[in-house]
Order: structure tokens, then sequence, then C-alpha cells
């Protein structure tokens, strides 16, 4: 048996962005075991929200994470609303759907450059944020934020998009749909890129369930979960179904997020096709009293906030459980069996957010 | 034909050109609800204080006595809530950014919005009130 030895991974590694580290136990080239360690960027946020009263805490929710920004505003706004009775308006979950769906395509296309990045693949990493760069400045346009939008606030949106502009997205989603075909081909045909990736980091179907996974893992792995199927927002009226594959690898993983970017890109179509004219927010008196668990699909899976309300301006408690948090116990069991070479992509194909898990 | 596939864009990269700004030469984009920073108007504050109490970072102080409205523009986040808040239209939101410093800027403005006197009353309705 050869001598056991371990190797650190992080926090600083060139294919994270973010702080995590990782302890891998290797027998020669091969990993054995894996031992994370999280805690590097915590900041506290769950507790600002004994200070911060309900309307502002939105903006410190969004800022939880710099890439589903948009979706953690959106899902405690959801919960707050709920706890309060707040019924929105049809114009404004109209519209919270289409800049949802803008988070997940710039998220999606991010984490593909990087991806691509971490296999080497510098050119495909350019055109993956190339692309990107156009729906941030369609963000830009419609909410004054290319990332942080600040749109989302209790009982609607701050915002509205004018028809001009609604048509003007629709007009250019057509091209921009193509340019997104022409990307997922290369991550789905290219040789190189299936070497790479075909049969690393397996994740059984039961072992994704049983180890509570989320998002594209968990769909990776052929379990059709997707919190868009319960109709929150306009999904209900628009009508979702989730995009799985069946393999659990890292190809697979892949696969689910470029083929989402086409889901993506008709959802936005749709909802742009069906808005509904009216208000885009209602008034908002009094102070939440009562708990709930908020759940919405974020681009990494599914994010729940529990709010426990006390009927004063100010939240008693606020816990927020990120996808990410929830696929680590999942990267755990995938790194053992693959080389150190591959520990990048293995760890990269679960698109970890560590600010989100930290909060 | 898997080894080809990024044979067509990186051709059209060949002709298209780069697709950045040469930035300090090329302005950086902006759109007319782009969040920059926050400008005030001394001139039109009323000390309400209603974006002190609404700014979710902290970033501004309101001194009622001394007539100073502060903004610490290292705290700010731009979320544009107390331009919303500004129920008399003294605050404003810039679309360029400041220019990067190293320490924590105050801005540090004193109002000088005079309460406008009430006019006289008329002889008359002295009469009626005596």
């Amino acid at each position: 048996m050869p001598g056991r030895i371990v190797v650190p991974f992080g926090p600083q590694h060139p294919v994270l962005p973010e702080p995590i580290h990782i302890d891998l136990v290797l027998e020669d080239e091969l990993v054995v075991d894996a031992v994370p360690s999280i805690g590097y960027i915590h900041r506290g946020l769950e507790q600002l929200v004994q200070k911060r009263e309900y309307p502002e805490y939105v903006y410190v929710a969004e800022r939880i994470c710099g890439i589903c920004s948009f979706m953690h505003a959106l899902c405690y706004c959801q919960g707050i609303e709920h706890i309060m009775g707040i019924e929105v308006p049809d114009r404004s979950r109209y519209l919270r759907t289409i800049w949802s769906e803008y988070s997940r395509l710039h998220s999606h296309l991010l984490w593909l450059g990087l991806f691509a990045d971490a296999m080497g693949f510098e050119n495909l990493f350019m055109r993956s944020w190339q692309l990107r760069e156009s729906v941030l400045d369609i963000s830009e346009d419609t909410t004054g934020g290319r990332i942080i939008q600040s749109t989302c606030k209790v009982g609607g949106v701050r915002r509205d998009i004018g028809q001009d502009k609604l048509d003007e997205i629709h007009r250019g989603l057509d091209s921009f749909e193509e340019d997104c075909r022409d990307l997922g081909k290369v991550f789905l045909n290219d040789e190189t890129v299936k070497y790479r990736l075909k049969g690393l980091g397996v994740l059984s179907k039961d072992e994704a369930y049983t180890l509570g996974s989320a998002g594209p893992t968990l769909r990776g792995s052929g379990v059709a979960s997707d919190h868009r199927e319960t109709g929150y927002a306009a999904y209900g009226e628009l009508g979702y179904k989730a995009v799985v594959e069946t393999a659990g690898d890292c190809y697979a993983r892949c696969a689910v997020r470029v083929r989402e970017l086409y889901s993506s890109i008709d959802i936005i179509r749709r909802a742009i096709e069906g808005m509904p004219e009216g208000p885009i927010d209602v008034k908002v008196k009094g102070a939440p009293d009562g708990e709930y668990f908020s759940r919405v699909e974020q681009p990494r899976g599914e994010v729940v906030h529990y709010l426990l309300g006390n009927g004063t301006k100010h939240l008693a408690r606020a816990r927020i459980r990120t996808p990410t948090f929830a696929n680590i116990p999942a990267l755990v069991k995938m790194l053992p069996g693959a080389q150190l070479a591959d520990v990048p992509i293995v760890v990269l194909s679960i698109d970890p957010c560590i600010s989100c898990t930290e909060r | 034909m898997g080894l080809f596939e990024m044979t067509k864009t990186v051709l059209q990269n060949l002709v298209r050109g780069p697709a950045t700004r040469r930035y300090p030469a090329v302005p950086a984009r902006t759109t007319p609800i782009t969040r920059g920073h926050v400008v005030f108007d001394p001139a039109t504050c009323r000390s309400c204080a209603l974006c002190s109490k609404r700014c979710p970072c902290v970033a501004i102080h309101l001194d009622k006595e001394a007539k100073v409205w502060e903004i610490n523009r290292m705290r700010c986040i731009a979320c544009g809530d107390c331009v919303e808040s500004c129920p008399f239209g003294s605050l404003a939101m810039e679309q360029d950014y400041l220019p990067p410093t190293e320490e924590h800027v105050v801005d540090s403005y004193t109002i000088t919005y005079v309460k406008p006197e009430r006019p006289a009353k008329k002889p008359a309705e002295e009469g009626v009130d005596a």
C-alpha cells in the first residue's frame, strides 16, 4: 500500500474566485478522501436582520451573493409577502421572472467560462464571458445595475420595463439564442471537452438524493427536482419542466447548465409575450408577524430563507440555507477516485459560491 | 467533427476585432438609470431625516441642530433607497462612479434651506380672533 499524503487545496487557488479549503488525502496521484472546511468569509448577514428594518433588509439579502443576488431578494420578499398576506400585482410577478432568468443566464455563462478556464480552454472562456456581457448590458438598461439590481422590494418591484425596451429585448433574443447554441455545441460535442469531463466525479442518483444536493448537481444525477415547477412568481402561468441528465458526472452537470440556458431564454421570450398590463407594486403597511420557509430556484439550486417575524419592523430571526452549502456533502462524495489534476474541475462542477455558503 | 466545433467562432473572432473597450480612452457604458453615486442639494433639504433612517448601510448622517448632512462614500452602496424616499427631491442619483480613493471620504454639506416666513395675518382676521 502506498503511503498517504495530505495536499491542501485552497483557500487560495487559481480556479477558486472565493476561499474554500479542502484537505485532499492522496495515494500517489489518486484522491482517497477529502475534508472540506469553510468559514473564511462569514459576515453575519443573518444577524443583521435584527438591526435593519424589514423593507431595508432586501438590500442586505441581495448582497449575500454577487451572482444570484436578484433571487436572494426575490426569496426574501416572497417570504415577507406570504407572512403579511400581500398579493403582488401580476405585472411585477412577470418582471421578477424576467430578471430572475437573466440572473440565471449570466450566472450560467459565468460558470461555463470559469469551467472552460479550469479545463485550460481559454478561448471558450473568453467567448462565454463575451456573451455574458450582453446579458449584463440588458440588466443595466432595465435596472440600473449590472449585477446588483436592487429592483425587488416587498410588495412588488421598484422599476418597470417600458414596452419599447421589452420589444427590443424580445428581438435581441433570437440572435442571442443562436450564439448560445453555438457555445453550447462546443461544450456538448467537442472531443477535448468530452475527454476531460466524461466519467469524472460520478454521483449516483441515490447518493445525490440522500445527500440532499440541489440544483444542477441533483438534476445532473437524474433527479427531476426544480423549484420553478411549483410555480412561484410567474412560473405557474408560464409552465416549466426541469432539465435532467442521468449520467451524474461532470459532463452531465455541464450539460444541464447548457440546456438551462436555452430554457431560460424560452421563459424570457414567453414572459415578454404574456406580460400583463397594470401596476407594479402595492403599498405595504404594518409589520410581519409569523414565520415562513420561502424557497426559490437559484442558478445553483434551491435556496431557503426561513423568516420569523414578531410584529415589529425588525424580524426576530432569518436563516438562509444556500444551494452550495447543500452541495458540499455531494462534493466530498465525488472527489475520491479522481486524479489530483482533475480536482479543480470536480470542485467547480458543483458551481461553488462560498459567499452564499457562509453568509 | 467533434474536434473542430470551436473553429467557426475562432475564425469569426479573427475578423471581428476585440470585444472589449479601451477603457480610459473610450468612456464606460452608462445608461440613464445607472446607479453611480448620490448627489445632495443643500438648498432644498428640510432635515426630515428620512434618508438617514432608511439607509440600509448607515452611510447618511444628519445633524438637525448644526444643519449638517453627511454621507460616507465608502459605506454607501448606491442602492437608491434614499433618493426614492426623499419627499423634497433633494437627493438624486448621478450616472458616473466616483474615482477610487484610499481613505474613508465623508462628504459634508451645510443645509442652506431657509423656512419661508408665514405671511402676516390680515388685520381683519386678527379682529375675528380677538
